[in-house]
C-alpha cells in the first residue's frame, strides 16, 4: 500500500495543482521545486483550469498489474490552455474515436483500487469536452 | 395528521448539478442474454446508464457538485456540511464526502457523513441540509443523491439498475433559485427490498414492491404535504416522483391527480434507468433546467425499507442566470456510447475470475 504517497500527492491529483515561479511566472506540472526556466527556487501553488487539447496518444493493451483490469485504455499527452504539456489517461471515449487535437477537460476518476482491501486512488483524467460553456 | 416540516429560517436550493455516465446498455441486451428476447415487447425502459470502469459514487458526486457550485456562485469554503446519499458508497467505512470536499476545496471546516436509505438517501440528505441551514448552524450545505446501482444478473432489477444522480447546495431562501415551501416525510418498516452486509446484490420482496411500498408511501407523503400547505395538484407547474421504471411514476402521478403535462420534464428513467438515490433528484434537475420564476415544483422520493420525502419548491427569478452556468441534465442524458452485455458484465464485476 502506498498510503503516504496517495496522501502527499492529493493536491496535484485532485486539483491539478502545480507551481508558478515567483520570479519569472513559469508554470510547472507536476510541481517542480526549481523553475525549469530561470532556476529560481521561489514558487507558489497554481491550480490549472483543466482544459486542453490532445497532442498525441497511445492505446495501452499490455498494462502494469494495477491498471490491467482497465485495458484497453488511452494515455495521452495533453497541451493545457496555460501552455504546459502533461500526461494523463483519456477516458469516456472508445480508442477508435480518439482524434489528435480534440478538446479535452479534466475529470476526477478512479485511477486504480489497491487490491480488494487497500485504498482507492482518485485523480485527474481527461475526457472529450462535454459542453463548451460561454458563461 | 402531523404538520408539515418547515425550518425556522426559510431555506432553498442555491445551486444544483446533475451527472450521468456516458455509457448505455439497451434493455434488449439483457432480454436477449437472459430470456432469448421473449420479453422484448414488455421492457420497463429503453436503456440504462452504466458507469465506466473508472467511475463510482465519489467521482460522480464530484462532477455533479462541481456543476452545483458553478450555479451557486459561492466560495466552496462557505459550505459547512456535505452529505452523500447512496446505496453504493465505494467504501464500507470511509466517508465519500471527504473526497468530494477535498477535491472541491470545501474542506476542512465542515461536517460530513454518508447517508443510506435505499432510493431516498438523496432526499434524506436534502432534508438534513434544509434543517442544518434552517437552524442557522451554517449558511450552505451540499446534499448529494448518487448511485451505481447493483442488479443481480438475470434478475428483473437488472434491466433498470443504473448510475447517476444530482447534487444540491442548500442555502438561505433569499439566495435561492428555488425556495422550499415545506416538506413531509413518511416512513414505515416495509420489507420490499434490502441488501444484507457483504452481499453483492439486493433482494426484493416481490409483491411488496408496488402497492404497499412505492404507491403507499409516496401517496401518503404527498397528500400530507398538500394538505399541510393547503395546495392541490393543479397549483404545481411540474412534479417528479421516484422513477424505478417509467410506469410507476406515471401511475402515482395519475393516482394523486397530476397530469401528463406536469410530469413531462424530469421523467428520465426510460433513457437512463433507475439511478436509485439519484433517481427523483436528477429528475428535479431536469425540471429546474426548464423552469421559470414563479413555477411550483413537487419532488417526491421513495426509498425501500420504506419511506418517502415530499417537497414543495417555489422557483425564484435567480433561476434564469443559474441554469446556463453549468451543463444541462439533458446534455448528460443525450450523450451515449452503447455497450453490449459482455462488456457491461466485465465492467460491473459480474464475471468471477477466481
Amino acid at each position: 500500500m502506498d498510503i503516504p504517497r496517495y496522501w502527499r500527492l492529493k493536491d496535484q491529483r485532485y486539483r491539478l495543482q502545480g507551481r508558478k515561479c515567483k520570479d519569472c511566472g513559469n508554470l510547472s506540472f507536476p510541481p517542480r521545486l526549481v523553475c525549469q526556466k530561470c532556476k529560481s527556487r521561489k514558487s507558489v501553488p497554481h491550480e490549472f483550469k483543466g482544459l486542453g487539447k490532445l497532442y498525441t496518444y497511445t492505446a495501452i493493451y499490455q498494462a502494469p498489474d494495477r491498471f490491467d483490469p482497465m485495458v484497453p485504455y488511452i494515455v495521452g499527452l495533453i497541451d493545457l490552455e496555460e501552455g504546459v504539456r502533461i500526461t494523463a489517461q483519456v477516458t469516456d471515449v472508445l480508442p477508435e474515436d480518439v482524434v489528435i487535437g480534440m478538446d479535452l477537460e479534466m475529470v476526477i476518476r478512479k485511477i486504480y483500487a489497491d487490491g480488494d482491501k487497500g485504498p482507492i486512488l482518485y485523480g485527474y483524467k481527461f475526457r472529450p469536452i462535454l459542453k463548451k460553456m460561454t458563461a | 395528521m402531523s404538520e408539515i416540516m418547515k425550518p425556522a429560517r426559510d431555506v432553498g436550493i442555491v445551486g444544483y448539478g446533475a451527472y450521468v455516465p456516458v455509457y448505455r446498455l439497451p434493455a434488449s441486451e439483457i432480454s436477449n442474454q437472459w430470456r432469448s428476447g421473449h420479453d422484448l415487447n414488455f421492457l420497463p425502459i429503453k436503456q440504462k446508464s452504466v458507469p465506466g470502469m473508472d467511475e463510482d459514487v465519489i467521482t460522480m458526486s464530484i462532477e455533479a457538485s462541481k456543476n452545483a457550485l458553478k450555479r451557486a456562485g459561492i466560495h466552496p469554503k462557505d459550505i459547512r456540511a456535505i452529505w452523500v446519499g447512496s446505496e453504493s458508497h465505494p467504501y464500507a467505512v470511509k466517508p465519500s464526502g471527504t473526497v468530494v470536499g477535498e477535491v472541491l476545496n470545501i474542506i476542512p471546516n465542515i461536517l460530513s457523513a454518508d447517508m443510506e436509505f435505499a432510493c431516498k438517501a438523496g432526499t434524506e440528505a436534502i432534508q438534513a441540509a434544509t434543517a442544518f441551514i434552517g437552524s442557522s448552524m451554517g449558511d450552505y450545505a451540499l446534499a448529494i443523491g448518487m448511485d451505481t446501482a447493483q442488479g443481480r444478473p438475470g434478475d428483473a432489477l437488472e434491466y433498470t439498475a443504473a448510475a447517476g444522480g444530482a447534487a444540491f447546495i442548500m442555502g438561505p431562501a433569499e439566495k435561492s433559485l428555488a425556495v422550499v415551501e415545506g416538506s413531509f416525510s413518511y416512513v414505515t418498516d416495509t420489507p420490499d427490498f434490502f441488501r444484507r452486509a457483504y452481499q453483492k446484490y439486493p433482494e426484493h420482496g416481490n409483491r411488496f414492491t408496488g402497492e404497499p411500498a412505492y404507491f403507499k408511501h409516496i401517496t401518503e407523503s404527498v397528500k400530507a404535504l398538500l394538505k399541510g400547505l393547503n395546495l392541490k395538484p393543479s397549483d404545481f407547474t411540474a412534479a417528479v416522483f421516484h422513477q424505478p421504471n417509467v410506469k410507476f411514476p406515471q401511475n402515482v402521478a395519475k393516482m394523486l391527480g397530476f397530469s401528463k403535462e406536469q410530469i413531462k420534464y424530469g421523467l428520465l428513467s426510460g433513457m437512463i434507468g433507475n439511478t436509485y438515490a439519484g433517481s427523483s433528484v436528477i429528475g428535479l434537475t431536469d425540471i429546474l433546467d426548464h423552469s421559470h420564476a414563479g413555477d411550483r415544483i413537487l419532488l417526491a422520493s421513495f426509498g425501500s425499507g420504506a419511506g418517502s420525502d415530499a417537497f414543495s419548491l417555489m422557483v425564484t427569478n435567480k433561476i434564469k442566470n443559474a441554469v446556463k452556468k453549468a451543463p444541462l441534465t439533458m446534455d448528460y442524458v443525450d450523450r451515449s456510447i452503447s455497450v453490449n452485455y459482455g462488456l457491461y458484465a466485465r465492467w460491473r464485476n459480474k464475471i468471477i475470475m477466481e
